[in-house]
C-alpha cells in the first residue's frame, strides 16, 4: 500500500508531488491518492502537534500564575546570564533554518547544506547551554526544590529541552539526507514541518524568558 | 481474525509479529485496542464486585483474599485501605482503559478511515506507537497491584494532598502511587499520538466527494473526541509531572505546609495548594467525560437511523450538537468543585455552563427519538443496544442537572447520587454504545454474524441489571450515603439501608455473569458464526461496501468516490430502501 507521510516513509522513491487539489478544507473532493494529501496530513498533524504542545505549555502556566499568587513563599531566583547567549543561538539558529530553505528554493543545494547544517549545530549548542544553565544554578545552591519559582524554571526549561530533543533528531536527520545527497523533492515535507516545529520552539523560548524574567 | 484475502491486499505484510503484533494496519490495531479494552473491562469490573461484597459483607473472612493479600486482607477480612485502592484501580482503568480506549481507539481506528474512504490512518507508524505505548501504561498500571503497599488510595481523581505526600498517608500511597502516575502519562502521551493520528486522517484523507456534511455521525464524533482529547491529555500530562515532582523530588507544587497526616506534620512541603491539582486535573476530567461518551452518541445515531430505515433526524443539528458538547466540555470543570470554596459568583457561571450543556444533549435526545418516529424499526441486538444507550444518557443526564446546581450539589456532593449519576451516563452508557458497536461491525471485522438470540438475552439481563444496580444509589444519595466508604454497618443512619446495598450487590453479581453470555458469543461467533454477507444491515456507508474482513488497504487499491450522505434511508422513488454513499449520483431519480 502507498504509505501516508510520516518521516521515516518520506521516501525519495516516491514521484514528485502532485499539485495540491484545493476543494475547500482537506481532502474532501481531492482524493486520497497522492502526495498533496500526504503533504497536507503531515501539516495537519504538526499543527495538531503544536497545538498539544501549547496546551502543556499554558496547563504549567497556569500553575504558574496560580501557585506565584497565591502563597507568600515564592522568592525569585537569580538567573544564569548564559540564558541570553542560549536565547541569542537559538533565535540565530531559527534564522539560518529559513536562509537554508530560501537557498533550496533559490536550487541552491551547498548552501543550503551549509545553512542548515550551522542551525542543526546551533540546536545542539543551545541544548549544551541549557544544561551548563542548569550546572551554574545546581552549583549556586538552587535546585528543583529550593523555591517555587527554581521548581517551574527547572520543569519549563526541561520540558522545552525534551521538545528541543525531538526537534534536533528532526534537524539532524534532514541534514544527514542532505549531505548524503538523498534530499529529492519529497523530502521537502520534512524540511518544512522541521523548520516550522523549529520556529514554535523558539517562540516558545522567547515566551519562558519573558515568563522567567517578568514573573519568576 | 482471519486473513485479509490475498489477491486483493497491496503490499500486505507477511508473519505474524509484523501482521498481528507490531502490526502498521488501522484494522489490527482497533482489534488491538478492543481486546485490550476488553480484558481491561472485564478486569475492572472484578474489582467492582470485590468492592460490592465488601460492602455488604465487611466481616466476612474470605480465604482466598487473605491468600490474594496477605497484610491488606490479613485472616481474610479485606482492611478499609484496601477497599479504597480495588475503588481506585477499578476506577483508573474503566475510565482509561476502557472508556477511552475502545469507543474512540479502538472502533475509531478499525472504522474511520474505512467510512471515510482513506487506506488507512495519516501516521501508521505513530498508531503502532500510540497502541504499543498504552499496552504499556496498563502494564505498568497493573503492576501497582503488586509492589510493596499495593495499588494507589487516592481515587482515579488522585486528589492531593493524599496523593502527593507519599507512603505516610496509606500503604499504597509508596511506589502504587508512583506507577499510577507514570501510568497516566505514559497513557497521556499515547492518547496524544492517537488524537494527532484521528485528526490529521479525518481533515485530510477523505476520498473524492466526501465532503464533510456527508461524514456519518460516527467520524464527526472521533474527530471532535480527538480534538477533546488532544487538548485535555496534554493538561493531565502537565499535572502528572508536577505532581510527581511533590512526590519525588520534593517540590511543593501541590502540597501546603504543616500538613498532620496520621499523627504526623509534614515539614518538607510548603505553600503549594491543593485546589490548583482540582483546577488542572478536572480541565482535563470534564471533557474526559464527553471523551467516553461522544463515540457512543455517534454509534448511536448511526444505529437508530440504520434499523429505523430512516434518515437520521436534522444531520446538521447533530453536527452542531456534537461540536457544541464538545466547546462546552471545556468550560464547566468547577462544577466538580462546588464544595472546595469557590467564590460562588464563579460557582454560578459554572453551573450556567453545565446547563448549557443540556441544550445540545437534549437535541441529539430530541433528534434521536424524531429518527425513531414513524420508522420501520428492527430490533436487533445493536438496535437494541443503542435504544438502551439513549435510556441511559437520558436517566444519567437527568441526574446531571441537579448535580450542576451549587445548592443541590452541597447535600448530594460526595454521595451515593453522584456514583449513579456517573456510572449511568458515563459509565453504562458508553458501555451500552461499545456492545452497540460490537453487534453492529461484528460481521465487518469477522467475517461472521454474531448469535442474535443470545445477544438479546444479554441486552436484557445487562439492561434490567444495570438499571437495578445504580438506580437505588440516587435515592442512598438522597438519602445522605456517602461514597468511598469502606463499611457503614456501624453507622446508625445508614444501617437501614444496607438491605437497599444488599440488593444491588446480588444485582452487580448477576449482571456480571450475565456478562459471560457476551464473552462466549463474542468467541463462538467469531469462530462458528453464521458467514456474514458484505452488508447484513442494508447500511449506506463505505465500510459495507467492501469484503468482510476488508483487505489490508481496505478499497483493494479503488478509490472509492462519494455521491451520497450517509443516511440517505427510504429515500422515495429509489429502487431499495437505501442508497449506498457511493452509488452514483442519479440513482435518485431511477427508481
Amino acid at each position: 500500500m502507498s504509505m501516508p507521510a510520516s518521516l521515516t516513509h518520506d521516501t525519495i522513491h516516491r514521484p514528485p508531488p502532485p499539485p495540491p487539489i484545493d476543494h475547500g478544507w482537506g481532502g474532501g473532493g481531492g482524493g486520497s491518492d497522492g502526495r498533496g494529501a500526504d503533504r497536507r496530513a503531515s501539516f495537519t498533524g504538526l499543527f495538531v502537534l503544536l497545538a498539544a504542545s501549547t496546551m502543556v505549555f499554558a496547563a504549567f502556566t497556569s500553575a504558574f500564575v496560580v501557585r506565584r499568587g497565591l502563597s507568600d513563599d515564592w522568592a525569585s531566583m537569580s538567573k544564569p546570564p548564559i540564558l541570553f547567549v542560549n536565547t541569542v543561538v537559538l533565535l540565530v539558529s531559527s534564522f539560518l533554518l529559513d536562509l537554508s530553505r530560501r537557498a533550496l528554493k533559490a536550487g541552491d543545494r551547498s548552501k543550503f547544506n551549509l545553512w542548515w547544517t550551522a542551525a542543526t549545530g546551533l540546536g545542539i549548542l543551545f541544548l549544551i547551554g541549557q544544561a551548563v544553565a542548569w550546572r551554574q544554578l545546581s552549583a549556586a545552591g538552587v535546585y528543583v526544590a529550593s523555591n517555587p519559582s527554581s521548581s517551574f524554571f527547572y520543569v519549563l526549561t526541561a520540558a522545552h529541552a525534551f521538545h528541543l530533543l525531538g526537534g534536533v533528531a528532526a534537524l539532524v536527520y534532514v541534514d544527514v539526507q542532505a549531505l548524503r545527497l538523498r534530499l529529492g523533492p519529497a523530502k521537502r515535507t520534512a524540511i518544512d514541518v522541521t523548520a516550522v516545529f523549529w520556529h514554535f520552539l523558539d517562540g516558545l523560548w522567547v515566551y519562558l524568558m519573558v515568563l522567567f524574567y517578568v514573573w519568576g | 481474525m482471519s486473513s485479509p484475502s490475498a489477491h486483493t491486499a497491496q503490499h500486505a505484510p507477511h508473519g505474524f509479529i509484523r501482521k498481528y503484533i507490531f502490526s502498521l494496519d488501522h484494522k489490527v490495531i482497533g482489534l488491538q485496542y478492543y481486546f485490550l479494552g476488553l480484558f481491561s473491562v472485564f478486569l475492572g469490573m472484578s474489582l467492582s464486585l470485590l468492592m460490592r461484597y465488601h460492602m455488604v459483607n465487611p466481616n466476612v473472612a474470605v480465604s482466598w483474599f487473605g491468600k490474594l493479600w496477605p497484610t491488606a486482607a490479613a485472616g481474610g477480612v479485606m482492611t478499609p485501605e484496601l477497599y479504597l485502592s480495588l475503588m481506585t484501580m477499578h476506577g483508573t482503568i474503566m475510565v482509561f482503559f476502557v472508556l477511552t480506549t475502545v469507543p474512540q481507539s479502538g472502533f475509531g481506528n478499525y472504522f474511520l478511515p474505512i467510512q471515510i474512504g482513506a487506506e488507512d490512518m495519516a501516521f501508521p507508524v505513530l498508531n503502532m506507537m500510540s497502541f504499543w505505548t498504552t499496552f504499556l501504561a496498563l502494564v505498568v498500571m497493573v503492576s501497582a497491584f503488586f509492589v510493596q503497599g499495593g495499588a494507589p488510595l487516592s481515587g482515579w481523581t488522585a486528589y492531593p494532598p493524599l496523593s502527593g505526600a507519599g507512603r505516610i498517608t496509606g500503604p499504597g500511597e509508596g511506589m502504587g502511587q508512583n506507577l499510577w502516575l507514570v501510568s497516566i502519562a505514559i497513557f497521556c502521551g499515547a492518547s496524544l499520538m492517537g488524537a494527532i493520528n484521528f485528526i490529521a486522517t479525518t481533515v485530510d484523507l477523505r476520498c473524492k466527494g466526501m465532503t464533510l456534511m456527508r461524514m456519518p455521525l460516527t467520524c464527526w464524533t472521533w474527530l471532535v473526541t480527538a480534538i477533546l482529547a488532544l487538548l485535555g491529555f496534554a493538561v493531565l500530562l502537565a499535572a502528572g509531572v508536577l505532581l510527581l515532582l511533590d512526590r519525588m523530588a520534593g517540590t511543593s507544587f501541590f502540597l501546603p505546609a504543616g500538613l498532620m497526616i496520621n499523627d504526623q506534620i509534614l515539614v518538607s512541603h510548603k505553600g503549594g495548594s491543593p485546589l490548583l491539582w482540582q483546577h488542572l486535573f478536572w480541565f482535563f476530567g470534564h471533557p474526559e467525560v464527553y471523551i467516553a461518551i461522544l463515540p457512543g452518541m455517534g454509534i448511536t445515531s448511526q444505529l437508530l437511523s440504520t434499523f429505523s430505515r430512516k434518515p437520521i433526524f436534522g444531520y446538521k443539528a447533530m453536527v452542531y450538537a456534537i461540536l457544541s458538547i464538545g466547546f462546552l466540555g471545556f468550560l464547566v470543570w468547577g462544577h466538580h468543585m462546588f464544595m472546595s470554596g469557590m467564590n460562588p459568583y464563579s460557582a454560578m457561571a459554572f453551573s450556567v455552563l453545565t446547563m448549557a450543556i443540556g441544550v445540545p444533549s437534549a437535541i441529539k435526545t430530541f433528534n434521536w427519538i424524531g429518527t425513531l418516529w414513524g420508522g420501520k424499526i428492527h430490533f436487533d441486538t445493536a438496535m437494541l443496544f443503542a435504544l438502551g444507550f439513549v435510556s441511559l444518557f437520558v436517566t444519567g443526564g437527568v441526574s446531571g442537572i441537579f448535580l450542576g446546581q451549587p445548592a443541590l450539589d452541597l447535600y448530594f456532593h460526595d454521595t451515593y447520587f453522584v456514583v449513579g449519576h456517573f456510572h449511568m451516563i458515563m459509565g453504562v452508557a458508553a458501555i451500552f454504545g461499545m456492545f452497540a458497536a460490537t453487534f453492529y461491525w461484528f460481521p465487518k471485522m469477522f467475517g461472521r454474524m454474531m448469535n442474535e438470540p443470545l445477544g438479546k438475552i444479554h441486552f436484557y439481563l445487562t439492561f434490567i441489571g444495570v438499571y437495578a444496580i445504580f438506580t437505588p444509589m440516587h435515592f442512598l444519595g438522597i438519602a445522605g450515603n456517602p461514597r468511598r466508604y469502606a463499611d457503614f454497618t456501624n453507622v446508625e443512619y445508614l444501617g437501614k439501608l444496607i438491605p437497599v446495598h444488599q440488593f444491588m450487590s446480588w444485582a452487580a453479581y448477576a449482571t456480571a455473569a450475565s456478562q459471560i453470555i457476551f464473552l462466549v458469543n463474542l468467541f463462538w461467533s467469531m469462530r462458528k458464526g453464521k458467514p456474514a454477507p458484505i452488508n447484513p444491515w442494508h447500511a449506506t456507508s463505505l465500510e459495507w461496501t467492501v469484503p468482510s474482513p476488508p483487505p489490508h488497504d481496505n478499497f483493494a487499491g479503488v478509490h472509492p468516490v462519494v455521491h451520497h450522505g450517509p443516511y440517505e434511508y427510504s429515500v422515495p422513488g429509489a429502487a431499495e430502501d437505501f442508497i449506498m454513499q457511493t452509488d452514483p449520483a442519479s440513482v435518485h431519480s431511477e427508481g
